[in-house]
Order: C-alpha cells, then structure tokens, then sequence
C-alpha cells in the first residue's frame, strides 16, 4: 500500500515537471512578452533594461536553472502583471474555484446517479428514454453557450438570480448549474451502462432468489460493484471541470476563480503567474485521481494494491 | 439481391471480426432505417455538410461584410425583422443565418482535420506499443498516462498564447490535446489480436512488422476507432467553439459559432438571436455526431449488437 503511494506520488511528479516544463518552454517561445507590458511609445533602452531585469535575456539553460530553483523552494517567481509573488495569487483563487466544482459536481452526482439506475433497471422504458435523450443534450450543448441563456431567462426575464458577480449563494445557482449540466449527463450515462453490465451478472440472480428485496439488489449488490467504473469516470470528470470547464464558466459569469485568473495571465503574458496556475492545476488534478485509485478497496476489497 | 442478404447473415454471425464490409452496407441502411434518431442525425449531417461545402453557393449574404444601416435586426418572425435577414443581423450588419452557414464550415474543417492529425499519431503510436511491446509499449503508454493527467484546456490556451491565435495554430493545440485517446484504445484492442492465430500466421510467413500492423492488424480494429474518431469530432467541435468564444481560437472577421457567440455576448440579451442561433448549430452538430457515433458502434460491431437501441 505504501509503496504503491509512493510509486503514483513519483508518477505523479513526472506529471508535474512534465507540464510545467512543457510551459516553460513553451512561455519561452513566445515573442518579448515586454512588448506587452510597456507602452507602446517605450523606447529600445526602456525594453532592454525591463528584459534584463526580467530575466529573459539570459541563456534558457539559465532561466531554467532558476526556475527550477524557485519551484523546489515553492517561489515562482512575482507575477509581473500585479507584482504579487505568483504562487499566492493562484492559491487565492483555489476556494472559489474547488467551491464552485464542488457545488456542480454534487448537483452531477446527486440527479446523475438516481436517474442512471432508473434507466438501467427499466431500460426502453420512457423514463429510460427522456434519461438518456436528456444525458444526451447535456452533453452536447456548449456550457458557456447554457450559461448565457440561463443568465436570459432567470437573470434577465425572471429576475430570480443575478447575472454575474459573487456574493451570497444566489450568486452560486446560476454558474453551478451551468457547469453541472456536462458531467451530469455524462455521469449518468457512465452509471446506466455500468448498472446494466451488473445487472446481468449471476451474483444479482443469485440474490433475487434467495428473496433479497430488490432495493437491496440494486444499492447493496450492483451500484457497489459498479461503484468503482462510476467513481473513475466521475473523477475524470472532476477533473476535467477545474482544469477546462470552470474557465469558460468563470469568464460568462464573471467569477474570480482559477479559470478567470488563467484567461488574465494568458492577456498580460504574464508567464510566472502562469506557470504558478499550472503548477497548482496539475497537482490538483493528480491528486484527485491518486484518491480515487485509493478509493477502490471501498467498492471492492479484491483490489489490492502492489 | 439474393446473394447479398445471405452475405449480412453471415455478417451478423461473425463474432470476432469487425472489419467494416462494402457488402454490409444494404444491412446498415436497413438498420438505420429502423433507428429513427439515427436517420434523422445522419440526414441533419449530410445537411450541414452539403450547406457548408456549398457555402459559397448557398449563403445568402457574403460573412465578412456587412450593411451599417441594417445593424441588429432581429430574424424574421420578431417584431422589426425582415426577410431579406431570416436569422436577423448582427453589430455590424452581417447576416446572422450566413455567418451560421460559414461557421459551420470552419467547425467542421477544424474538427475533422485535427482528429484526423490525432487519430494519425495516436493509431499509429498505440499499434507500436500494442504490437511491439516491451520498453516501447511502456515509453508510450507513459507519456498517454502524461497527457491524461495535463490540464488540456490550459495546454491549448497556452499553445495559442505563445504560436498566435489563428486556424492553424488552434488546430495544432487541440491535435496536440487528442492524440492521446486513440493511442490508448488501438493499444488495447490490438492487445486482443497480439498473440492471436492472426498475428502467428503472418508473422511466421515472414511479414514485415509494419505490414503486420497496417495490413493484419489495423483492418481488424478499424470500427471501434471510427467510432472514437467520430466522437472525437463531436468533442473538438465543442472544444474549437470555446477556444473561439473565448477569443482564442478563430479570428474575426472569419466567422465560426464560438466567436459569433464570443462576438454576441456584448449585444445579450437585447440581441438574444446573436448568441441562441449559433449554440443551437452547435449542439445540433454536436447531438447528431453523437448519436451517429452511438448507432455506428452497434451496426459495426458485432459484441453490441444486441445492446442496440432499434
């Protein structure tokens, strides 16, 4: 067991150096990011003296050594757009976006879980059917495209939420559902197929004639086995949500999270912020599916790990 | 005719083999026939396709230019719309309904050719890994493990950050973000014919490995991986709709749904046609590739056959 924490920890790692290098190279690519930050009236001396200090006119090998350097100390460095030291600035942002994904994952799971087993036990039925169109829609329509018409109707028509901002939970709704709508059909139908994989196994013959109620079949006997497919793909799905999703979300609500701050950094070419941001997705996300790998006994004790 | 029904008999017998079959065709359109949805998603697609090879013929107006004196008319069946503009027109005059026309065109351009770099590159690393196995299997199932767990969204940001916004460079980042997904499932189903009967034959009349993998191999694991690609396009339609919505993907005056719902939003919700039509053509497109995906999984393969929803 520990050794296998410790074999994803360093997987996990790589991971981490790997996009966070990939960044930096990439970052070091662009064009003078100083074009971007000084007037466009600067003159060359004002620019080479802003590059100097920056760090950018010496060798990559250079910049990387002490990039490399801050990262093992936890500095990335000042974000050059607001001065601040990076790092904090991206981890001021993590409540808001981890409360958020928090919020639209429950909805998911709350609706997706229920309705997939409903489908799953009567498949073709019409419940089955308006579940899985439903799914179905979910996954297809864009979320900031659903976000802007939520904002329309129950914002601008009904006036029963407000269009953007923060404050209380009724700034919340709007934006949660609006980022619960995608997983929640994928989830839902993740857990369906799952169900009716199960549903076909001996083991739930064997406890529907030993008169088992059938409620206790299902919960007891099925979702637990499909439990570990269902959590998986959830966690993708989690995932996915604050490394991608929350962005757009972010951006149509004018919320200040995560994804708000990634689409700053990217405007003001503001590279250590940006490598802070990267930083903190990724470990996040490896995290999350290092929990979840250990999460698998739960569902099933055969699984062990080494 | 009679000839042929036998043949999809024995198309539906076959268990193991799921090489996609010209003869099989009449079964397939039969089986369409029978799944409504899938009809209607088939007949939606050939429509969006027809319309958006055809832009330059169909489209009323041209996309780029617009008539100042005609700005934001609502579509015609609204109070002040027209129908010179069925759809209404945008902030600078164009018409929405040629702009949706076009727009689909770049959708479906950037969506087809980047699953098509990604299906290259993952199809071609997943047959390697599957096939050859050993320290190149581990290598490259690694670096898919990698790119599973990399924020792609971010990646792609920062791609168009650094190359430029622009067509190209956006089809390189999400190509860059998708190969991935094919070259974890060619692995796994060239797995299932590794050390099968298949591969022993070839291999022991002397066929080159490359041969083996293009020529024995890949035939027999065609279908599962059309099924993906189709999905894939689904995904980077969605994918190239919020790059460009977010003004990282295709540039103005080029027209493509995400930025016309980009472009919109200044205008919502007054101008609600601006931003509703387009994210209709989108989840529309969207929907239909899904559920062509969906019956194409059940027509080709034959392990599904009796999960499909006729």
């Amino acid at each position: 067991m520990t050794r296998y924490i410790v074999i994803r920890l360093l997987n996990a790692l790589v991971v981490v150096i790997g996009v966070s290098l990939l960044v930096f190279l990439l970052t070091r690519a662009v064009g003078n990011p100083v074009d971007v930050m000084l007037p466009i009236e600067a003159t060359d001396e004002e620019r080479a003296r802003l590059t100097h200090q920056l760090g950018l006119d010496d060798p990559l090998y250079t910049q990387l050594a002490d990039y490399s350097v801050g990262v093992i100390r936890g500095d990335f460095g000042k974000s050059w757009w607001q001065g601040t030291p990076a790092l904090e600035l991206a981890m001021e942002r993590v409540p808001y976006t981890l409360k958020l994904s928090g919020i639209a994952f429950i909805i998911a799971i709350i609706f997706a879980i229920p309705l997939g087993v409903l489908s799953a036990l009567r498949p073709r039925s019409w419940l089955d059917k308006i579940t899985s169109t439903t799914a179905m829609l979910g996954i297809c329509v864009p979320n900031f495209w659903l976000g802007l018409l939520l904002i329309l109707i129950f914002a601008n028509t009904l006036g029963w939420f407000p269009t953007s901002g923060t404050g209380g939970w009724r700034y919340m709704v709007l934006p949660s559902v609006a980022l619960a709508v995608l997983p929640l059909g994928r989830i839902t139908q993740i857990v369906r197929s799952a169900m009716m994989e199960q549903l076909r196994e001996l083991y739930v013959v064997t406890a529907r004639s030993k008169g088992l109620a059938e409620w206790l079949v299902v919960t007891r006997h099925a979702l637990k086995n499909a439990g570990i497919t269902i959590i998986t793909m959830s966690g993708w799905e989690l995932g996915r949500m604050l490394a991608g999703y929350t962005v757009v979300i972010e951006v149509v609500f004018g919320l200040p999270g995560l994804g708000h701050l990634i689409i700053d950094a990217i405007n003001y070419q503001d590279f250590p912020l940006l490598q802070a941001l990267t930083f903190v997705i990724a470990v996040t996300i490896n995290l999350l599916n290092l929990i979840i790998d250990l999460s698998y006994p739960l569902f099933n004790p055969r699984v062990k790990f080494d | 005719m009679e000839s042929k029904a036998a043949a999809a008999c024995v198309y539906e017998d076959e268990i193991r083999d799921s090489r996609p079959r010209f003869y099989a065709l009449r079964y397939m359109s039969r089986k369409m026939v029978k799944d409504r949805l899938a009809l209607y998603a088939f007949i939606f697609l050939v429509l969006v396709l027809f319309v958006s090879i055809a832009a330059p013929l169909v489209s009323p107006y041209d996309q780029a230019t617009g008539d100042v004196w005609e700005r934001l008319k609502p579509p015609v069946w609204s109070e002040g719309g027209s129908p010179e503009h069925l759809l209404g027109t945008d902030q600078q005059g164009r018409d929405v309904l040629s702009r949706i026309i076009w727009g689909g065109r770049v959708s479906l351009r950037v969506g087809f050719i980047v699953v098509v770099l990604a299906a290259a590159v993952g199809v071609f690393l997943g047959l390697l890994a599957g096939y050859a196995g050993g320290k190149t299997e581990i290598i490259i199932m690694q670096m898919v493990d990698i790119q599973f767990a990399f924020p792609g969204m971010l990646v792609a940001l920062v791609f168009v950050m650094v190359l430029g916004p622009g067509e190209f460079n956006l089809i390189l980042a999400l190509a860059f973000n998708g190969w991935m997904v094919f070259a974890r499932m060619a692995r796994g189903l060239v797995l299932t014919y590794r050390n099968g009967p298949l591969v022993e034959a070839a291999e022991a009349i002397g066929v080159k490995p490359l041969k083996i993998m293009f020529r024995h191999i890949l035939p027999n694991i065609f279908s599962p991986l059309m099924t993906l690609f189709v999905l894939e396009v689904a995904r980077i339609i969605l994918a190239e709709a919020t790059m460009s919505f977010l003004g990282y993907g295709i540039q103005p005056p080029t027209s493509s749904w995400g930025l016309m719902i980009g472009e919109g939003r200044s205008y919502f919700p007054m101008a609600w046609w601006l931003v509703v039509f387009p994210g209709v053509a989108i989840a529309l497109s969207v929907w239909a590739l899904n559920i062509f995906s969906n019956w194409l999984s059940t027509v080709m393969d034959p392990l599904q056959k009796g999960q499909s929803a006729e």
